[in-house]
């Protein structure tokens, strides 16, 4: 047997590693933030718009599932320099992982809106309410309790789909385990290191998704479900974010 | 108002001597006035050619049988449906379209909504916002549409909220309140945004018996205040203690039209007896 403690042990207070893990964090939560934007809107387009901007939310959603996210982060920190569009690794790493999310959420998001009562809209639209005043006061803070689980789990996902951008060089957890294993060659140590690492990231999300998702549902109270028709949506939606995105 | 706190009379039974006698009434000039207004779903004609005035202060009851297209007229009143033809104007408004040089321009989202300010409507099914408080359902409208200051819009929402007789819940979440405390706050929040016209689409069906009487009860109230409000209920009660006309629709047409006098013991259309004598037999 060939395992060295002291370089296990090292690996775990390595410098180099806890900031790699901390670029993860960030660059997970950067890319999920843009990620929900982009959802947002393109659920929003695809619902709401007319027909060319359906048509252009489709082809986002349907290019960005369709294709492996490693193809599309070397695409564009790759493959874009050749039009003369140069980014820098992380601008290159958030587009991708961003673009990549935003399509998924859209269709979350699209299930979360469905989800919503349209006896909620028509009281909306009797005080007087536009379109932009309805979906902000009273369709999205409701489609937030149902997007809220699956959103968790996006993020869960996200933080171990980063590991990807390491491809690019990108110098997150990923690409610094990669580092230190040329450097000493302990393979075995260093990525479970790594590992650990996610382990831990992911188990404190879970922590802190249990408390937003208990504030989300207290209006409703532990009594109140989702209609059966949108928790079929949602289920699907889920489905279709969980297959391997990879 | 204490209707929380005690039990109230059945309002059926009490409340014509308790209101002004009907030609005490002063009715003022037109809120609503529908004009030969079509309205069809695909090829169901829903309404067809249906006219009537509200004057202000007036109270109208609209019955009629399931699927004669009464949530249809109150709904395309609010403009929560579009019209195929004729007219509607409420509220000082020509609900949905702009008169641009003798033509007829349809509104925009947001040039609706403004018009739909100045209407109220009241639900079945209450339709609350369940994400936010009884106070903040009240309040959501004047402060974020209208823009005024939350504190003077507080003081307002409290004292609706003392009208329809539920001070203490501002706080609580509409599904912490009974079907009638749900639906009393719904009328607040109507009222919030001070509307020239109460719509109301059988407000107390989804109510338990018990407590159909305390919505009613703030129902007329709000017309003895003056309140011009067309209300779509089979509370025959109702109809007699608060209505000046009450209006029986048939196949999307109004059949029948008359104060509730002559309406219960006199009326012209065939389709109102049959109509009575199957309310009366339930
Ligand atoms: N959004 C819609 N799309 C298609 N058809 C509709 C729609 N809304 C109503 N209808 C149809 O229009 C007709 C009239 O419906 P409406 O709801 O106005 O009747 P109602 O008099 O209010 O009946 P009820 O007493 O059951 O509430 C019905 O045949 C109904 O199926
Ligand atoms: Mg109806």
């Amino acid at each position: 047997m060939n395992w060295s403690w002291p370089f296990f042990f090292d690996y775990i207070t390595n410098g180099l590693m806890m900031r790699g893990a901390w670029t993860t964090v960030w660059l997970s939560v950067v890319s999920m933030v843009l990620g929900l934007g982009l959802g947002i809107v393109a659920a929003l387009m695809k619902m709401y718009g007319n027909a060319l901007l359906r048509y252009i939310a489709e082809f986002y959603i349907w290019l960005f599932r369709g294709t492996p996210i490693l193809i599309q982060l070397i695409i564009i920190y790759t493959g874009l320099p050749q039009l003369g569009i140069r980014l820098t690794v992380i601008e290159s790493a958030i587009l991708g992982l961003a673009l990549n999310e935003g399509a998924y959420l859209a269709e979350i998001i699209r299930a979360g809106i469905m989800s919503v009562d349209k006896g909620q809209d028509d009281a909306a639209r009797s005080v007087g309410m536009r379109w932009t005043q309805r979906m902000r006061f009273v369709i999205l803070p409701q489609a937030t309790r149902t997007i809220i689980p699956p959103l968790g789990n996006q993020f869960n996902g996200m933080l171990k789909t980063t590991s990807l951008a390491s491809v690019i060089s990108m110098e997150e957890l990923m690409r610094s385990a990669q580092m230190l294993a040329q450097i000493n060659f302990r393979v075995l140590e260093v990525y479970s290191v790594a590992a650990l690492w996610y382990l831990l990231l992911v188990t404190i999300w879970s922590a802190i998704q249990v408390r937003i998702e208990a504030h989300y549902e207290k209006p409703f109270g532990p009594a109140a479900a989702v209609s059966p028709e949108a928790e079929k949506e949602l289920k699907k939606a889920l489905q279709q974010a969980g297959t391997a995105k990879i | 108002m204490s209707m929380d706190t005690q039990p109230t009379p059945q309002p059926h039974a009490e409340a014509p001597q308790t209101r002004p006698a009907r030609g005490a009434k002063t009715l003022g000039e037109p809120v609503v006035i529908i004009e030969n207004v079509r309205k069809a779903f695909g090829d169901n004609e829903v309404l067809r050619d249906v006219s009537m005035t509200i004057r202000k202060s007036e109270v109208v009851v609209i019955c009629g049988r399931s699927g004669s297209g009464k949530s249809t007229l109150l709904r395309c009143i609010d403009q929560l449906e579009t019209i195929d033809g004729g007219t509607i104007r409420a509220a000082g408004h020509l609900m949905g379209f702009r008169e641009t040089g003798g033509r007829r321009v349809p509104l925009r989202d947001h040039e609706v909504a403004r018009q739909q300010r100045d209407l109220g409507m009241v639900f079945q099914n209450f339709n609350l916002f369940p994400h936010i408080s009884v106070i903040e359902n009240i309040m959501l409208a004047p402060t974020r549409i209208l823009g005024r200051p939350r504190a003077e819009v507080k003081d307002e929402a409290r004292a609706l909220l003392a009208r329809v007789g539920l001070p203490e819940k501002e706080n609580a979440y509409p599904r912490q309140l009974s079907g009638g405390q749900q639906q009393r706050v719904a009328i607040a929040r109507a009222l919030a945004m001070k509307p020239k016209v109460m719509l109301f689409d059988e407000p107390t069906s989804a109510l338990d018996p018990e407590t159909v009487s305390e919505v009613l009860d703030v129902m007329i109230d709000l017309s003895h205040a003056g309140m011009t409000m067309i209300v779509v209920t089979h509370e025959m009660g109702f109809a007699r203690a608060a209505a000046d006309r009450v209006v029986l629709m048939h196949g999307g047409e109004i059949v029948e039209d008359a104060p509730p006098d002559q309406f219960f013991t006199a009326p012209k259309s065939e389709h109102t007896r049959t109509f009575l004598s199957k309310m009366l037999s339930h």
